[in-house]
């Protein structure tokens, strides 16, 4: 364990300066440079072609819409997207790398010069400066067997599955990021997860962290104070969680300062998050590699033309950061209310229940209420539970409709989750809808004044609090089916009218 | 050619029409004196009579050539029936150079580093061979990986040049010249990227094309140089080469670099010069920096001269055009070559398919076994290409290297944007000097240095030909070559045909007669 220095401490004492280089998996049908599909968990090595497997002869071909996707997230990153532009190859051996060697672009990127507003936990926004957003392909995987965790330490032998190779990739790469101070770690998480919504908004990817889809190396240096030149900094790689790149930016503010603090120097390295927020050190980064780029010749240079970019443009959906301050508006919800439901993850699911016809605020009080604690019992998302935003919102139309109360539309709830179908036919199954038959409602009030003389005398007497022990006689008779309010009534009209 | 009758096949015409050309050997199918499974036959009997001596090939498949052949006779009954008409080369057997996959049939680039590899799948060009019936009777002898000027540098074995066993047989693609000289293949497939077409076909007495970069594509073409790397036809006569040209040619949406509207039908445009024997109005530009000098044989050089007599005797307005930085060429080549092709033979290396060598002792690591693999499956000009390449392209190195040498190409082909301006056409020398013997060249600077008539037309993608133009004082023959702007394939075909034509007069026949008798085993 690295010797560490209080956060606070570190951050008052030090400037930290981080950067972040967010790799996106597209979702094209087909990889970058050839045909063979681009599918997740498929049987190792059955998603290739020739190409894709490098083989002797073979030669890639641009897939077209791995270059709209990257334009449109150029184009939503705020960006220049270039006139003409080239991919080299990055070449370098290793086993996973099925040509040994990358199709990338080094110095000619389709897009570069962008900034993305960032919103931060107390609602201010920090713009992060982008340099420039690439294509490439991804590697294969290797697969380590014999050893620990899959490790390659103590591994026996290793197998590579090349079915993600060729897959397409967008690098996102920001400019140093400064004058972030003590934020720096919530605003590095903060822009992974808003780079994340903006890619699914686009549709150019699911962008699922936990597939890999989206990862991040996260860059951090730290100098003594603004105007002094970059500190060396550290590479920590292919972090894929929130909670991770906040940790690591955190950990090495922490382990620099120490580090810096203590006279000594910061290695110019790569290194490895850890699970329990760490990281650790991997190869030193003495000299940079040298991966001999050079333009890719299999490859005729792309030049989109303007039209076609204008074209992607003007069909760019609403920004994720656009979209919740419109809803949150149109649902009349506080700032912190739509953090809750940003945070939760419930925004889509509620926008469709609003979309099938109900409020936004109801819509919420049952996602982020009695759904969301469902959905922590099960440990599930909420998108996940079995029931539609449809059925929500046609449960509080039940309600508005006075057929049911809140506490029988949470029994309709439990029956939908449980699998017994449309909160009607709940409803109808389980008989749980409200008695509206005013003659049935005055005989159970009847019975149960008659039950109870004493309290029907208090009631009399003026002491009005009493008549809750009526109207809690009259549910328990109804099931619960009666409507409260209306019981209520009729137990005051009957004792004092 | 109907001239075959068809009970004497089994007997001397069967040689006869061994030695014949492609066009002949297919209208004699047509006529249906002959089968393609006899025409493949006798192919097939020819290389196990010669190709012991000759070692144009490194694979031959008769069964699959024969059933190929069959399928060609099936089609041939089809089209009969129907009344539709085939690609004129239906059931003429072809080769092909081993640089290129051939699906289901080994493919070694003749590098220990393939040695057995059976590739899934064909390549473009050999689909196009398939579809049009061509049976390919094997795969030709080549410097591995294309590298080198001799096919003395295969991985397995030197392939001899008909003319005279002692020699080389010019290079990267000399088995299939070979092939062609030797009467084993009336047609064969080849690559360009520095003149490894039309330098086997020139030290051969065969025809060879380099067809205009993108026109054939290089899907399936092992890699050698990317930017550079041209498959083409080589044959015994223009005509042949142009009816391979047109099987072989084809837009590929695999290749990126493949030109979707290149001219076609070349075997057209031969037949009209042939009609007409005429090339008045065509300028013609004989290269300044390439008409002779340090290096050349002087009979070469008079070889050439005379070609060009014959030019203007047809019609053609000849006159000297300078290309200023062709002086510059031949370094550039050799470094962007290098550069490209320590890339493309980066994946050799253990993990998929071919050669896999484990470290002899210490721990199995891929970078070991990686390293092991490649320092046992690589003869010694690869490496040489390869640490070049490397060093051409590493961080410090590379403006001044690599980069200058792109600047370089841009600059040659400029000068040849300039030429096209005042000549239709441009000619040279194919080679500096006729076929020399094994190991003459040992150094490989002096084997570089015999490319600098041919790698012009490779840094400017421009096509360019090579047809036999006579014979060396020492009986060997020696190549003419024709060069014509991007997309204009068919000024050389036009201009070859022609000069073909009176060359043949003159000689009162093909120069391929000349060549000595093989000792058939």
């Amino acid at each position: 364990m690295d010797e560490l220095m209080d956060f606070k401490e570190a951050v008052r004492r030090f400037d930290p300066v981080i950067g972040l280089e967010v790799h996106v998996e597209l979702g094209t049908a087909t990889k970058m440079f050839d045909a063979a599909p681009n599918v997740f968990g498929a049987q190792p090595n059955t998603m290739v072609t020739p190409t894709s497997a490098g083989l002797p002869g073979s030669l890639p071909v641009v897939n077209g819409k791995g270059v709209e996707y990257a334009i449109r997230i150029g184009l939503a990153l705020g960006c220049q997207i270039a006139e003409t532009c080239r991919f080299a190859r990055k070449n370098y051996f290793y086993p996973d790398l099925c040509k040994d060697f990358q199709t990338s672009q080094s110095d000619e990127p389709i897009a570069f010069d962008g900034a993305v507003p960032v919103e931060l936990e107390d609602g201010t926004v920090f713009t992060v400066p982008i340099e420039r957003a690439h294509m490439e392909e991804d590697a294969g995987k290797n697969v380590h067997v014999g050893g620990v965790d899959g490790r390659i330490e103590g591994a026996d032998y290793s197998l590579v599955d090349y079915n993600r190779a060729g897959v397409p990739l967008v690098e996102i790469v920001t400019r140093p990021i400064e004058g972030a101070g003590e934020k720096a770690p919530e605003i590095a998480a903060s822009y992974v997860r808003t780079l994340r919504d903006i890619f699914r908004a686009l549709g150019v990817s699911e962008a699922r962290m936990e597939r890999g889809n989206v990862r991040a190396d996260v860059n951090v240096s730290l100098r003594e104070d603004p105007d002094a030149p970059l500190g060396t900094r550290t590479e920590t790689k292919n972090v894929n969680t929130f909670r991770g790149i906040d940790a690591v930016v955190r950990y090495e503010i922490s382990r620099q300062a120490a580090i810096l603090a203590g006279g000594g120097t910061v290695q110019q390295e790569t290194r490895h998050g850890q699970a329990d927020g760490t990281t650790r050190a991997g190869r030193v980064k003495s000299d940079a590699d040298d991966y001999r780029y050079f333009p890719e010749p299999d490859l005729v240079p792309l030049a989109p033309s303007r039209e076609w970019v204008e074209q992607i443009r003007a069909d760019l959906p609403e920004m994720p950061a656009a979209r919740r301050r419109r809803l949150k508006t149109e649902w009349g919800l506080a700032d912190d209310e739509m953090r809750d439901v940003v945070n939760a993850g419930a925004l889509e699911v509620i926008e469709a229940t609003v979309l099938a016809g109900t409020t936004g605020q109801a819509a919420r009080k049952w996602w982020m209420g009695e759904l969301s604690r469902v959905a922590k019992e099960r440990e599930t998302a909420l998108d996940d539970l079995p029931i539609t935003p449809v059925q929500v919102a046609k449960l509080q139309e039940l309600v508005n409709s006075g057929r049911l109360t809140d506490k029988l539309a949470r029994q309709v709830l439990e029956g939908v989750l449980s699998g017994e179908g449309d909160p009607e036919t709940v409803v109808a199954a389980r008989g749980l809808e409200v008695l509206s038959d005013e003659g049935a409602l005055l005989a159970a009030v009847d019975e149960a004044l008659a039950a109870n003389p004493d309290v029907a005398d208090k009631i009399r007497g003026g002491k009005v609090k009493a008549v809750g022990a009526i109207v809690g006689a009259v549910m328990k008779a109804t099931k619960g089916q009666a409507d409260a309010r209306r019981v209520r009534e009729l137990v005051m009209e009957r004792v004092t009218g | 050619m109907n001239n075959f009758a068809r009970s004497e096949i089994a007997t001397a015409s069967g040689d006869s029409l061994i030695r014949s050309t492609a066009a002949q050997q297919a209208a004699a199918l047509a006529a249906g004196d002959i089968s393609s499974r006899e025409l493949t036959r006798l192919h097939l009997d020819r290389i196990a009579a010669v190709d012991g001596a000759v070692g144009a090939f490194l694979d031959v498949d008769a069964e699959k050539a024969l059933a190929a052949a069959d399928a060609a006779d099936a089609a041939r009954r089809r089209a009969a029936e129907a009344d539709e008409s085939l690609p004129e080369l239906t059931g003429v057997p072809t080769a092909v150079k081993d640089l290129i996959v051939t699906r289901g049939q080994v493919t070694t680039a003749a590098s220990k580093i393939l040695e057995g590899w059976v590739p899934p799948y064909d390549a473009t060009l050999v689909k196009n061979l398939r579809a049009a019936h061509l049976p390919i009777l094997g795969k030709t002898n080549l410097d591995e990986f294309a590298m080198g000027g001799s096919t003395e540098h295969s991985a397995f074995g030197r392939t001899a040049n008909p003319w005279d066993l002692g020699r080389i047989p010019g290079g990267s693609s000399g088995g299939s010249a070979a092939a062609v000289g030797a009467f084993e293949a009336p047609v064969a497939v080849g690559t360009d990227t520095g003149g490894s077409i039309r330098q086997p076909a020139a030290v051969t007495g065969t025809v060879g094309v380099k067809p205009t970069y993108g026109t054939v594509s290089r899907f399936g073409v092992i890699a050698m140089a990317s930017s550079l790397d041209t498959p083409g036809p080589m044959a015994r006569t223009v005509l042949d080469a142009a009816l391979l040209h047109d099987v072989i040619g084809s837009y590929d949406p695999l290749d990126s670099t493949s030109l979707p509207d290149a001219p076609r039908g070349m075997a057209d445009v031969v037949r009209a010069a042939q009609a007409g024997v005429d090339l008045t109005g065509l300028r013609v530009g004989v290269i300044a920096e390439l008409d002779g000098g340090e290096g050349y044989q002087r009979d070469v050089v008079d070889s050439f001269h005379q070609a060009l007599g014959l030019l203007e005797e047809a019609g053609a307005a000849v006159q000297t055009v300078s290309l200023p930085h062709l002086e510059y060429a031949l370094d550039a080549y050799y470094l962007i070559m290098p550069a490209e092709a320590s890339s493309n033979l980066a994946r050799y290396d253990g993990m998929r398919y071919g050669l896999r060598v484990e470290p002899a002792e210490g721990p199995v690591t891929a970078d070991r076994v990686m390293a092991a693999t490649r320092g046992a499956g690589f003869g010694d000009e690869v490496k040489r290409r390869i640490i070049l390449g490397t060093h051409v392209l590493s961080a410090g190195y590379y403006d001044a290297y690599y980069g200058s040498a792109q600047k370089v190409r841009t600059l040659v082909q400029r000068d040849f944007a300039a030429a096209w301006q005042q000549a239709d056409v441009l000619v040279s020398p194919t080679a500096p000097v006729t076929a020399y013997r094994f190991g003459e060249k040992d150094d490989p600077l002096a084997m570089y240095k015999l490319d600098v008539t041919t790698i012009p037309a490779n840094l400017a993608g421009v096509p360019a030909m090579s047809l036999p133009s006579g014979l060396s004082g020492d009986g060997l023959p020696v190549g003419f070559q024709i060069l014509a702007p991007q997309r204009a394939d068919d000024r050389l075909y036009r201009a070859g045909a022609v000069l073909e034509q009176m060359l043949e007069n003159k000689w009162g026949g093909r120069l391929l007669a000349q060549a000595p008798e093989l000792e058939v085993q």
